[in-house]
């Protein structure tokens, strides 16, 4: 039994990266749920949005580095992040203006609203893959570690090692960042305040004066900043595949529905719920059972209870379980 | 007689183009530092009446004036811009928000300082104080009222209308709520209502109208509708 | 112009363009078109039942398709006597575990007041039975993959004739879909979406991960066939005579005869399906599902049983999804589980509905032949238009080549643009319900 290695063990392979995984979900969450809680509707095209927005950070990083630019340490995806924010503002509006606006001055409902995001999806996806290509683009560039394995275990002396990846500690700390700026902004400004009212009674605020147009607009420029953001930490953290973001729709919207669709913090609880139960039921035990047991009790096996391809499985009987028995979600969301 | 501060005139409409009309040649007006009461029996059109003169249905015939000014062919929101506070029914309040937020929301059109504004709802409203950091929607019935109220009040309307105010509360609250409406009255505000608790209400109102069918039936000073003993029988009940 | 004569006239329209792509392109892209297009056309109308009919929002074609592909391996493929003497026996007790672990389940739960004991009971009952059903299934798993892991690896199937597997194909997806609907049926209609979305990944995941079921990534090949294969037909003197009679190349004229079979038996398929579904649709049931569809609350307070409405059309719609997968995986020859992408055959299916035209089965069906027609033929049209517009670059243009390299892309931007445009202007798509 060793207590001491079975925490580094437990915190290299489940709790960093459940964590950073947690923020990148919860970026990608509280998109989906400011579209629902403004807007009225899931938004399917969410996954390809982020796509976008990555899309264009990538290809402004190459440039950036072609240039010669870099920010030492740092990846230069950094400097590029807001090109990329901005490119995906441009996209969405544009969106909002041909399409959904429409279908707002329709009143249609939700259920039309989501099959239009259907098409929207088609169409961003088509978007990316024509510029970027379907493949695999890693982007990341910049010191790989903050504390690598070797170092960790040269300065403590313990046998298992901790590593923590620049991208997992960038992640972190621009989630905590981006999520601090918003619920400033929804709590704090007279925008954010109209987003939040609109949100909870559309007649009334309209009957206040709020501009819906306007908070439309504001939801819109959030989204896509929130979008480009989770998009490109995913991409840093591991790598940007057109499709890969497309399936980030399930574990995302599992996220948003298990805190409570329409509601930001939610959102955020839901995140880091799928992602670590995502991680500690499809990671292998062995090893950190091995440090925690007496000898005696070592496990023979992995003890993996499902193998990692089975993650979608567990977003979503983790959804199914929230839906059945606590429809609105964990932080009550909006049921419409 | 000097035309009324808020009138709605010969009102006749229905809601959508095509739907039948359900007012006919209505008219209600108001003056300020009055309580003016719309009752009637069920269907009678009592809201619609008060939508109409906030503008939430097309008028076929008929104008509504405030302050002399035409104001028929305004949506709503223009309306409010005007001065016009209202207190639908159902769904008054921002519920997921604060008190607080809420009135501020209530004053989303002002550019000016609302403190004192906001100031002035609360020693209206004591309670409001108190829980002025609590989401609106865990208040109880009497309270959420009057996060309503004061939300409309916000705007410093030149006239606050409201729509079944007591609809749902006890009949305590309901007291003191029609206390509170006497009070707004006091301060020259021009307050128009619309009633269920039709007794009640006609004791607190300086005009009273009731509607049947769309039309004005009776039309009077409160306690002279009170007396009159066709509107006691046919509808206050003895 | 009259209703009927629209629907001919749109149904004309497709047939011109299946006709013109042999005519210029060649016969053999032709009947691939149009026998795709027969298997869309009842995939169109399986999703058609549960979105037209009853308005049940359902985006998880793909896990039924793939069921009715999984159909086709278990009954067609022979059973490998070796697997199922390292391990068949256990594998099936292991399953069986599994299914009494979750009757117990259910009967504690029935018997057990709710409350905070019975969640802690269901809990910890679960959990170890999980482990304990691992025992057991494990070992039989590990034994059956290593049996010949390059050939085989898998306990095969029953090595019944392959076009037994579309019905079942039908039933797998059927039971799925049972299971499914007792559980999320009811949830609101976005809430259905994303659970039916996710239950597609889940089937995915399965076939790509239980190599003793299905070989996983490693594919299954050579799945039978229910028509002669084209070398038998070069080599029969019979067929060989016939066609030289008409003046044709033998090689490329076994290889239509072949494709024609199919569409002959797809096509019997279709209009045994659409034939079912027509009358289902005007039948009592019908008007009732629709009734339901268009205002659930006053059809509940009149005493329909609506969530029981919703499973019976949700199971019908999926089973018609299923056969529809199987037909695809035998026309195949083959079950690659990487192949099931869901914006093709999930949302694609969407596409061709609303399109089509939602609640009127003949729109589903056009919608079918049309959306896998220009699936099919706006690769090689972006590839021309592309071609056409980088014409005045340079022929070593990088950007040239990136163009022409990503033309193949332009298809998921045309369906979608597709798909905004008739929902914009002609929202009930090409023949709306009447």
């Amino acid at each position: 039994m060793d207590a001491l290695n079975a925490i580094v063990a437990l915190a290299n392979f489940v709790l960093v990266p459940a964590i950073a995984y947690g923020s990148q979900l919860a970026l990608g969450a509280l998109g989906v749920t400011l579209i629902y809680g403004i807007l009225r509707f899931s938004n399917f095209a969410h996954g390809d949005t982020m796509a976008f927005g990555t899309m264009v950070t990538v290809l402004a990083t190459w440039g950036l580095q072609a240039m010669g630019v870099s920010l030492g340490p740092l990846p230069t995806a950094l400097l590029a992040l807001p090109v990329g924010i901005l490119g995906c503002m441009a996209l969405v509006l544009v969106t909002d203006r041909a399409v959904y606006r429409f279908y707002r001055a329709q009143k249609a409902k939700p259920v039309i609203l989501v099959i239009v995001s259907i098409g929207v999806m088609f169409i961003m996806n088509g978007l990316v893959r024509f510029i970027i290509g379907p493949g695999d683009q890693r982007f990341a560039d910049g010191e790989r570690f903050i504390v690598s394995a070797r170092t960790f275990k040269d300065m403590t002396g313990l046998e298992e090692g901790l590593a923590i990846k620049t991208t997992q500690g960038i992640t972190v700390i621009t989630a905590v960042i981006v999520v601090a700026l918003l619920f400033w902004f929804l709590n704090r400004t007279r925008s954010g305040k109209s987003m939040r009212a609109y949100s909870d009674n559309e007649d009334l605020a309209l009957l206040s004066g709020i501009n819906p147009d306007r908070v439309v607009m504001i939801t819109w420029l959030i989204v896509a900043a929130l979008a480009t953001v989770a998009g490109v930490l995913y991409g840093l953290d591991k790598s940007f595949k057109p499709f890969t973001y497309f399936q980030l729709l399930l574990p995302i919207f599992a996220s948003a529905i298990v805190g409570g669709l329409g509601n930001p913090i939610g959102a955020i609880a839901g995140g880091f719920v799928i992602a670590f139960s995502e991680v500690t039921i499809t990671y292998a035990w062995k090893k950190v059972l091995g440090y925690a047991l007496p000898e005696s009790l070592e496990p023979e096996g992995l003890v993996q209870l499902l193998s990692t391809d089975y993650k979608f499985a567990v977003s979503f009987v983790i959804l199914l379980i929230v839906l059945l028995f606590r429809p609105t979600g964990l932080f009550r969301g909006k049921a419409v | 007689m000097a035309e009324a501060f808020l009138i709605g005139e010969n009102m006749t409409g229905g809601y959508g183009k095509s739907g039948p009309d359900i007012l006919h040649d209505c008219t209600v007006a108001v003056e300020p530092g009055e309580i003016a009461v719309i009752v009637g029996p069920n269907g009678a059109g009592k809201s619609t009446a008060m939508k109409a003169v906030f503008g939430m249905l097309s008028l076929r015939r008929g104008a509504v004036r405030l302050d002399g000014e035409d104001i028929t062919a305004l949506s709503p929101q223009e309306r409010v811009r005007k001065g016009m506070g209202f207190v639908p029914q159902n769904q008054n309040i921002f519920a997921s928000m604060s008190v607080e937020e809420n009135l501020e929301m209530g004053a989303f059109i002002r550019e000016d300082d609302i403190g004192e504004t906001m100031e002035q709802v609360y020693d209206l409203f004591p309670i409001l104080r108190d829980k002025r950091r609590q989401a609106a929607g865990e208040l109880s019935g009497g309270q959420r009222q009057q996060v309503a109220v004061g939300r409309a009040l916000m705007t410093k309307p030149k006239v606050l209308m409201l729509d079944e105010p007591t609809a749902g509360v006890s009949p305590i609250v309901m007291d003191e709520l029609f206390d509170r409406i006497i009070e707004i009255a006091r301060t020259g505000l021009p307050v128009l209502m619309v009633e269920q608790n039709a007794r009640q209400a006609l004791a607190i109102a300086d005009k009273g109208y009731v509607l049947v069918q769309g039309a004005n039936a009776h039309t009077g000073t409160g306690k002279e509708l009170l007396a009159d003993p066709d509107v006691r029988r046919s509808f206050l009940g003895g | 112009m009259s209703e009927t004569m629209k629907k001919t006239a749109l149904f004309a329209l497709v047939a011109g363009l299946i006709v013109f792509t042999g005519l210029f392109q060649s016969w053999n892209t032709a009947l691939l078109i149009l026998n795709m297009g027969l298997i869309s056309a009842i995939m169109s109308l399986g999703v058609n039942l549960q979105w037209g009919f009853a308005g049940l929002f359902n985006v998880g074609v793909m896990g039924f398709v793939a069921l009715g592909g999984l159909a086709t391996v278990l009954v067609a493929m022979p059973p490998v006597g070796e697997a199922w003497a390292a391990g068949g026996a256990r594998v099936l007790a292991g399953l069986a575990t599994g299914a009494a672990l979750l009757v117990a389940v259910v009967l504690l739960r029935r018997a057990m007041r709710p409350g905070r004991a019975r969640a802690l009971v269901t809990l910890v009952v679960l959990v170890g039975g999980f482990f304990v059903y691992r025992a057991v299934f494990d070992p039989g798993v590990e034994a059956v993959e290593a049996v010949n892991p390059a050939g085989t690896g898998y306990l095969g199937g029953l090595g019944l004739p392959v076009l037994l597997a579309w019905p079942v194909g039908g039933l797998l997806a059927a039971g799925a879909a049972w299971i499914i609907g007792k559980a999320a049926l009811g949830l609101r209609s976005d809430y259905l979406a994303i659970a039916t979305l996710g239950i597609a990944e889940i089937i995915l995941a399965v076939l790509k991960n239980e190599d003793w079921l299905s070989r996983g990534v490693k594919n299954v090949n050579g799945l039978p066939r229910p028509l002669p294969y084209e070398i038998d037909l070069q080599n029969d003197p019979g067929f060989v005579e016939t066609v030289q009679g008409f003046g044709l190349d033998p090689v490329t004229s076994s290889s239509l005869a072949v494709k024609l079979g199919y569409a002959g038996l797809f096509s019997v398929v279709l209009l045994v399906i659409l034939l079912a579904a027509q009358l289902a649709l005007n039948s009592p049931w019908g008007r009732m599902m629709r009734a339901i569809r268009d205002n659930e609350t006053a059809a509940e307070a009149m005493g329909k049983d609506v969530t029981r409405r919703h499973l019976q059309v949700f199971i019908l719609g999926s089973a018609v999804c299923g056969i529809a997968g199987a037909m695809m995986t035998t026309l195949d020859g083959q079950l690659v589980p990487t192949s099931y992408q869901p914006l093709r055959f999930t949302f694609l299916i969407w596409v061709m509905v609303i399109v089509g035209g939602s609640g009127n089965n003949f729109g589903a069906v056009l919608g079918g032949f049309l959306i896998w027609f220009l699936w099919v033929q706006v690769e090689p049209m972006g590839y021309w238009l592309m071609q056409m517009i980088t014409a005045p670059l340079a022929e070593d243009s990088a950007l040239k080549a990136h163009l022409l390299g990503s033309a193949a892309h332009m298809r998921l931007f045309t369906m979608g643009l597709l798909l905004l445009l008739v929902l914009r202007f002609s929202p009930r798509g090409l023949i709306p319900e009447r």
